[in-house]
């Protein structure tokens, strides 16, 4: 994977605005921000209703992804660009979950809908209808997902990104600011684990930093490209973000997102938690 | 003010005994923007979060204790930068004027994040 192979320019979804092969996905945190306005022919997921199992606390079946993007006319061959507010979390989010359900050709939209507005690019409110589809998708490929066990196992033997705030990662948080605290039973995080927060690979109007600034980053924060990486937030769509710039961009083998993170984490009996703004020790 | 509403978003229903509020509002020529990116550097200049701006020009985070950065980005303007303390139990209001593009009066210098 690259740069070239995973992102696309606000240009360049300009210019694909009617290609019929390109299908644009809003996904956002604020799950009302798509009737606002959205990019034209968008059509938008909710990261919650549609792609949460709703009874078990997981993703859907693979039966159930299957039906839903039948249902929205996304075809296995289409070129699926996601986009979304807060930096794309959630964008990036839903393109890892579509990994890991094995669409051939995603893309994610550097700087997401922020970008888009600041270019003063047009939003629409009308949302398209599509065809319906076949769609047909693998077994979840757990290559680029960890559990908790494994999780625990990692502690002091692979490396492990904490990409949440300074604040959530010592405990002085338990959720990012914009969010009442409320989540995990505790505050703190993984022994061992290093602070990068995710915020760190992107610019201010949400596009992603260069390679070769990337690249120094994780260098500096001393990650061993040597070792398996298993990168965790709080409810893991900014380790989403985190997993695209290691595993999508700089492509780094064996990177895996904990999604479970903090708020799975920060809430389990007996296992260890380091506080403070030091890794800690295993 | 015109168009503008003075203050954040209304507060109704939200227990803000156990919360640290920045909430306030951006505006431009005395209109509020809603289009605009708010976003929260704590006292390291780190990012911390990011809210758009509601079609009032409103925003809130729930914080914690201490100094913070509020950055304001927005179509057609250069980000602005304000400090604000915020505390447990208060609720800091914040007024955000945007630069008119012709007079750069009124614009807060801007603070590089120190990572």
């Amino acid at each position: 994977m690259s740069r070239e192979s995973a992102l696309v320019t606000t240009d360049w979804v300009e210019q694909h605005l009617s290609d019929d092969k390109v299908v644009l996905i809003e996904v956002d945190e604020d799950t009302e921000a798509y009737d606002k306005g959205h990019i034209e022919g968008a059509i938008k997921l909710d990261w919650k209703k549609d792609l949460q199992d709703g009874v078990r606390h997981d993703f859907i079946s693979k039966e159930r992804l299957e039906a839903l993007l039948s249902k929205r006319g996304v075809a296995n061959d289409h070129t699926v660009v996601f986009y979304g507010g807060n930096n794309n979390w959630f964008a990036a989010y839903a393109y890892w979950y579509l990994k890991l359900y094995g669409h051939e050709d995603l893309r994610l939209l550097d700087g997401g809908r922020k970008k888009w507005e600041l270019e003063s690019r047009q939003l629409t409110d009308e949302v398209p209808s599509r065809e319906a589809t076949t769609y047909v998708a693998p077994e979840a490929n757990t290559e680029i997902r960890a559990f908790r066990d494994e999780v625990i196992g990692a502690i002091g033997v692979q490396n492990l990104i904490d990409v949440r705030s300074p604040d959530e990662f010592a405990g002085r948080l338990l959720a990012p600011a914009h969010l009442p605290q409320e989540a995990a039973q505790i505050g703190g995080h993984i022994p061992t684990a290093g602070n990068v927060p995710w915020s760190r690979a992107a610019n201010d109007d949400g596009t992603f930093r260069s390679d070769d600034e990337l690249k120094a980053l994780y260098d500096e924060a001393g990650l061993d490209t040597g070792k398996d990486t298993i990168a965790y937030c709080r409810i893991g769509e900014r380790s989403s973000h985190t997993w695209f710039v290691l595993h999508e961009i700089l492509g780094l083998p064996n990177v895996k997102n904990y999604d479970g993170s903090w708020s799975e984490y920060g809430s389990l009996r007996g296992v260890p938690v380091a506080l403070g703004d030091e890794p800690g020790v295993a | 003010m015109c168009g503008a509403i003075k203050g954040g978003p209304s507060l109704e229903g939200i227990d803000v005994k156990n919360q640290a509020v920045i909430q306030g509002i951006v505006t431009k020529d005395d209109e509020p923007v809603g289009n605009a990116y708010v976003r929260l550097l704590d006292r390291n200049g780190e990012f911390t979060a990011e809210v758009p701006t509601s079609a009032t020009g409103q925003f809130r985070f729930f914080a914690a204790s201490g100094s913070w950065t509020l950055r304001t980005l927005a179509p057609r303007s250069e980000s602005v930068d304000r400090k604000v303390v915020a505390e447990l139990g208060e609720v800091a209001d914040v007024a955000i004027e945007l630069p008119t593009r012709r007079s750069s009066g009124g614009q807060s210098p801007r603070i590089e994040a120190s990572v």
